[in-house]
């Protein structure tokens, strides 16, 4: 994952994924400000339901829009999404990037919550106690949700922590634990197999249907990881941030 | 909603038998899967024979079926794959409506044609909604009777039939035949089919792939002629749509189904169009597969002559 900064293109385009769904497709760039206009778009479509249309997915530089072909007119979510990707590289949509909402999370590193610590500083060369600095100092972007309910796929990893994922996938990743898959970061909602570099974990469930909202992040929100020791993980667990 | 009963229990709950509708739709930008019946034709057809409207649950039946007891009168009826089916010792029909009395036992015997039969009960099979739907995504363990595939024990609700339409007309005959050994599906070009060498779509559309072993509700993955993806491209993960036709690293061929991942990163030669879904929905380990490519209109009217058909039966 490679954050690029450089001038945005207005370009975009439009095209059809088989019968059931449409494809807005920016330059393919990790860009947070590409990132940004799918999330606008999306949002913009959920916003204003078109006849037809089931599900409109935000990735990192594109927006699928999965419709019913029986219930709906594909020419007309097409002009829908054509507005709305030309108001999204309008000049106005040149302004600075919109902030997000930044949520907390607080992490305990290292030891059996962190796993793969000790590797990541040997990758890193430096020690345990840096690479949590450099984990916990960037606000990362929330590029896309996806892999598992509530998976968010958060950017960019300072470059000197970017460990690349496992050689051997583990078969048992504990919830709410946190890893580095080279320059991306995320932290698995619920126990599964997995391959990232885990280098803690968090109390706070990011994913929980026993709650109203069962997400704790969208696309386009802000994270920022917090060190805190193993009493408060245990204080702290199942709450949110 | 109806209030719900004991409706049956599971004696044996078969290979793979599991709660589905018509999928989760509304919650993929969170990560979460569609998931829903494999051959959504046959769901609905299911539903329609017991009067019930086409978002009712059903029991997903897979290549092994399962056995139930009724526990209340009920009104049923089985589409999809063909299976010879008892109630008690008495031999009963698929795509028919069968009335089981309390106490009766339906077991599932030799399947004959297809992979996937779908068990709808008057009043749909009642397994809390979890956000919208009923369908299980096994991955997950969301939805469906604890997001898992029935077994030996479990007990199910069934709604009410009462104030369920009763259309004994819908028993007619289904026009609609089930593959045996194989399909051939029709696609379009995917999303990155204009990066890939054209002697690789020409070999996608020559080939006939195999279905392997380890396939599963999320996707069928192919043995056949290997597809060489288009050189140096690294993706970045976008939405995926089921049929999805994807070329991973070593060349193999995967086909996305309902229980996908909501994006995916690998590229994409071909989409299957929406007609063909249901066929691809019954097929099974070791079927083969042939691609054929169409054009928009082709798969349009192919969908609307699927609809026409579903009307009228």
């Amino acid at each position: 994952m490679h954050e690029v900064t450089g001038a945005v293109s207005r370009e975009w385009e439009l095209f059809p994924d088989g019968d059931a769904a449409l494809v807005l497709a920016f330059p393919a760039r990790l860009d947070p400000r590409i990132n940004a206009r799918c999330v606008a778009v999306a949002e913009a479509l959920r916003r204003r339901p078109v006849q037809g249309v089931r599900d409109v997915v935000e990735a990192f530089a594109t927006v699928t829009v999965h419709f019913d072909p029986l219930a709906g007119d594909a020419g007309a979510i097409e002009t829908v999404l054509r507005s709305l990707a030309e108001k999204a590289t309008a000049p106005a949509g040149e302004d600075p990037l919109p902030p997000g909402r930044e949520v907390r999370l607080p992490v305990c590193y290292g030891g059996a919550r962190g796993p793969d610590l000790a590797d990541v500083a040997r990758f890193a060369r430096c020690s345990e106690a840096e690479v949590v600095e450099r984990h916990c100092r960037a606000s990362y972007r929330v590029y896309m949700l996806g892999f598992q309910p509530g998976f968010a796929y958060l950017g960019a990893v300072d470059p000197r922590i970017a460990a690349p994922r496992r050689e051997v996938p583990r078969v048992h990743v504990p919830a709410g634990s946190v890893g580095i898959a080279a320059r991306q970061t995320g932290v698995y909602p619920v126990a599964s197999p997995g391959g990232w570099q885990l280098v803690g974990q968090t109390p706070v469930r990011i994913f929980d249907m026993s709650r109203s909202d069962p997400f704790l992040l969208a696309a386009g929100d802000r994270v920022r990881f917090e060190p805190i020791d193993e009493a408060s993980y245990d204080r702290l667990e199942g709450g949110r941030p | 909603m109806t209030s719900a009963q004991p409706g049956l229990i599971v004696e044996d709950g078969g290979l793979l038998t599991t709660v589905q509708d018509t999928g989760r739709w509304g919650y993929q930008h969170y990560g979460v899967s569609v998931s829903g019946a494999m051959d959504p034709a046959a769901h609905r057809r299911a539903n329609r024979l017991v009067g019930n409207p086409p978002e009712a649950a059903t029991l997903e039946i897979t290549l092994v079926g399962p056995v139930l007891r009724f526990r209340t009168a009920a009104r049923i009826g089985v589409s999809g794959a063909a299976f010879e089916l008892r109630l008690d010792a008495r031999a009963v029909s698929t795509d028919t409506l069968l009335h089981p009395e309390p106490g009766q036992t339906l077991a599932f015997g030799r399947r004959t044609a297809g992979a996937r039969a779908y068990l709808a009960a008057a009043g749909g099979i009642l397994v809390p909604v979890v956000l919208g739907s009923r369908s299980t995504h096994l991955r997950s363990g969301m939805g469906g009777l604890e997001g898992r595939a029935l077994r030996v024990g479990d007990g199910l609700a069934v709604g009410s039939s009462r104030g369920v339409p009763h259309r004994e007309s819908a028993a007619a005959r289904w026009g609609r035949s089930m593959p045996l050994g194989g399909a051939r599906v029709r696609v379009l070009p995917g999303p990155h089919a204009g990066l890939f060498d054209p002697e690789m779509l020409r070999r996608l559309e020559t080939a006939r792939y195999t279905i392997r072993p380890e396939s599963d509700r999320m996707g069928y993955r192919l043995d056949g002629a290997p597809i060489a993806g288009p050189a140096g491209l690294s993706l970045l993960s976008q939405g995926m749509p089921v049929g999805a036709v994807q070329v991973v690293p070593s060349g193999g061929v995967i086909v996305a189904m309902a229980d996908r991942q909501t994006a995916g990163g690998y590229p994409r030669v071909a989409t299957v169009i929406t007609a063909d879904i249901p066929v691809l929905g019954q097929l099974a380990p070791g079927d083969w597969i042939e691609f054929q490519r169409c054009d928009p209109r082709t798969a349009r009217e192919a969908l609307v002559e699927a609809e026409e058909e579903r009307e009228s039966t």
